[in-house]
């Protein structure tokens, strides 16, 4: 565990234009527009383990995926995998198939008029790691690997169920022999009872082949089941980096807290849930200070004007935060462990 | 009490250059004044299938190949289009999953609410838009008086949600049929929206049809729950022992695959397989080769809705007559 991480992200910033055409802007005398999609954020995965990132639709956590695998380069700030900067890194094509990345849609990211083998088979000949029989064994035994059977490569996407899809896009993921996979809301599109497949499958692959993730996903619940440390993540900034079970026994940012409190259980106590109030406002322009001050029950004038740092929580020393009533033990401290439902939920 | 809302052994197919797809087969159940029925299942199981069918909206060639459909005790599945446009809105009313698409982005919320408000209730324009405004308060929508000259791409996701929600309660219907309405929404959006859509059912006395594949929305709002498969009921009961004390083996994995938020388990439980495509739906009960407990008479003979105890299921297991045949029969056999 003492070993270097497989990826570290140190004020990772990514801006998006979003102004609209030269003539339009001159005309309204308008200026530019930015989008802050990702606005300071560092962490860090070490070899073997498995970094959440969490938060609603619009926090940016997509965009730190696309940014991890150089698939957007950053505005400012700088990604290093295994201690190489990521655009040195990626330079190099061995480098470059030691990273892999599986995206939600299985209907969209499989190319429909190839063959379920040639779409596996595509990283190994990109990278021309084997040919030939070798090549035809290789993803034989890949497509066994994901739960399918080796005849299944003969087949069609569109024969497939969704879940069977994403089974064949971790295949493919898998085919260079990759140690980190950024996994995009992989389970998302997935029914029920087919995500815990495909979840069990991740885990089991992650022990057998020693393999780092970094997952993203809005789905606390799920993000509970895979991940070692989780990050919080609202309008382009972590609020909170912990490790899992200290996040959910022991949640310290009002939003972390509020996005628990917001998840329908299965538990029936007849517990009247307290909606957080509001939206989530516009990344364009964000509210000032800490971007969560609007919808806080425990915002002052600090909060409205000063932007909190990522922070050791004062009571929960291994979980940052980045809030000033935290800090300040106007809180309430650490709450009570478990605030949400503590029977079980398997039925 | 009389239900509000009877269904019964509705039957749905497509007819296709391949043969007849059948879509929804033996569906029964009803729903009484007031009360909130949820309907569960995984994507292809026939729930928003089953709504489309209630409010008239089958996407041909789907159609309604037997059984009937009954609103206060008349029959509403062999209607004419504009018999049935009128019960529509009136009677019945809509909330679907995508609330930009619901909206018609070329006319204000408020022209939008007014127009129903007018053509069900017959009330003049003045009239119609105070009423209008009174609904997007009531949904929670800040300065209504304003906002009800703005148009849908205005509104928030969250916000145009409240919007739908107001144009389906509008004309006061005593059913809703709400198809994933809070799927397309965040977390703590879909709190709200939840918490909204209980409290205007609870006191305007309104039953709802909910329709979901999130079983925690299910346990937070519903009264009864029916779990689909295969476009058959799988199990319908009060929501509480469905969702503690499920009966049919699909509900029982269904249930115990929903990742637990309070733990962390090594190993999800998981249904092996994936739930049928239409053209090959298995003889005898559906579920048959994905079931831990499957045996001889499941593949073969279609299971009816039997009683357990608190819920109904559809499962060979609660039948005496076929318990005596030990379910190891067949693997072993």
């Amino acid at each position: 565990m003492a070993e270097s991480p497989v990826l570290e992200v140190e004020d990772l910033v990514r801006y998006f234009d979003v102004s609209r055409p030269w003539l339009q802007r001159v005309l309204a005398g308008e200026g530019r527009r930015t989008l802050k999609a990702v606005d300071g954020i560092s962490f860090s995965i070490p070899k073997g383990t498995t970094l959440s990132l969490v938060g609603e639709s619009g926090c940016g956590k997509s965009t730190v995926a696309r940014l991890v695998v150089g698939l957007y380069r950053p505005t400012r700030g700088r990604v290093m995998f295994e201690g190489v900067e990521l655009e040195r890194a990626r330079a190099v094509a061995e480098q470059r198939r030691r990273m892999q990345m599986i995206f939600q849609d299985p209907y969209a990211s499989l190319n429909p008029r190839w063959r379920v083998k040639d779409i596996v088979a595509e990283p190994i000949r990109a990278f021309g790691l084997t040919t030939g029989a070798q090549q035809q064994d290789r993803v034989a035994q890949l497509l066994t690997q994901v739960g399918l059977s080796p005849l299944d490569g003969e087949k069609f996407p569109h024969e497939f169920s969704g879940g069977q899809r994403q089974r064949i896009s971790i295949a493919r993921a898998l085919s260079s022999n990759p140690d980190f996979l950024v996994c995009d809301e992989p389970t998302s599109a997935l029914d029920v009872s087919v995500q815990a497949q495909i979840l069990n499958l991740m885990k089991d692959l992650q022990v057998r082949l020693g393999l780092t993730y970094l997952f993203i996903s809005h789905n606390l619940a799920v993000v509970r089941q895979v991940s070692d440390r989780i990050g919080v993540m609202y309008l382009g900034r972590l609020v909170e980096l912990a490790p899992a079970e200290t996040l959910f026994t022991a949640p310290r940012h009002p939003y972390t807290r509020a996005l628990m409190e917001a998840i329908p259980d299965l538990e029936m106590t007849g517990r009247q849930r307290i909606p957080v109030g509001g939206e989530v406002p516009s990344p364009i322009s964000p509210p000032s200070g800490c971007p969560f001050h609007p919808r806080c029950p425990l915002a002052n004038d600090r909060c409205k004007a000063e932007r909190p740092g990522l922070i050791p929580a004062r009571g929960t020393e291994q979980s940052l935060t980045a809030c000033h009533a935290v800090e300040e033990g106007r809180d309430g401290g650490v709450p009570a462990a478990q605030r949400i439902g503590t029977t079980a939920t398997a039925l | 009490m009389e239900p509000l809302l009877e269904v019964r052994d509705l039957r749905v197919e497509f007819p296709t250059r391949r043969g007849i797809l059948t879509a929804l087969d033996g569906v029964s159940f009803s729903i009484a004044p007031g009360e909130v029925l949820g309907v569960v299942g995984e994507s292809g199981a026939g729930k928003s299938m089953t709504g489309a069918a209630i409010i008239g909206l089958l996407e041909p060639p789907g159609r309604i190949a037997g059984g009937q459909i009954l609103l206060n005790g008349k029959r509403i599945d062999n209607l004419r289009y504009d018999q049935m446009r009128r019960i529509r809105g009136r009677e019945i009313g809509a909330i679907f999953q995508d609330p930009l698409t619901t909206l018609n982005p070329l006319y204000t919320v408020g022209h939008q609410l007014m127009e129903t408000i007018q053509t069900h209730l017959g009330l003049d324009g003045a009239e119609a838009r105070r009423r209008a405004i009174g609904w997007l308060e009531m949904v929670g929508i800040p300065a209504a008086a304003q906002r009800v000259d703005s148009y849908p791409h205005e509104f928030s996701g969250g916000m145009r949600q409240r919007v739908v929600i107001a144009l389906a309660l509008c004309a006061e219907p005593k059913l809703i049929v709400a198809d994933e309405p809070t799927t397309a929404l965040d977390v703590s959006i879909q709190a709200q929206v939840i918490a909204l859509l209980k409290g205007l059912a609870r006191d305007k006395g309104t039953s709802m049809m909910l329709v979901t594949h999130d079983m925690g929305v299910i346990a937070e709002t519903a009264d009864r729950v029916a779990v689909m498969y295969a476009g058959r009921i799988a199990e319908i009961g009060p929501v509480r022992e469905v969702v503690k004390h499920p009966k049919h083996p699909y509900s029982v994995g269904l249930m115990a695959s929903i990742p637990p938020l309070d733990r962390k388990v090594d190993h999800l439980a998981q249904i092996d397989g994936s739930m049928p495509r239409l053209s090959a739906i298995p003889r005898g009960c559906a579920f048959n080769p994905r079931c831990p407990e499957v045996f001889a008479r499941c593949l073969v003979e279609r299971p009816v809705l039997l009683e357990t105890g608190a819920t109904r299921a559809a499962c060979w297991l609660y039948d005496e007559a076929s318990e005596k045949r030990a379910p190891e029969a067949m693997r072993h056999g």
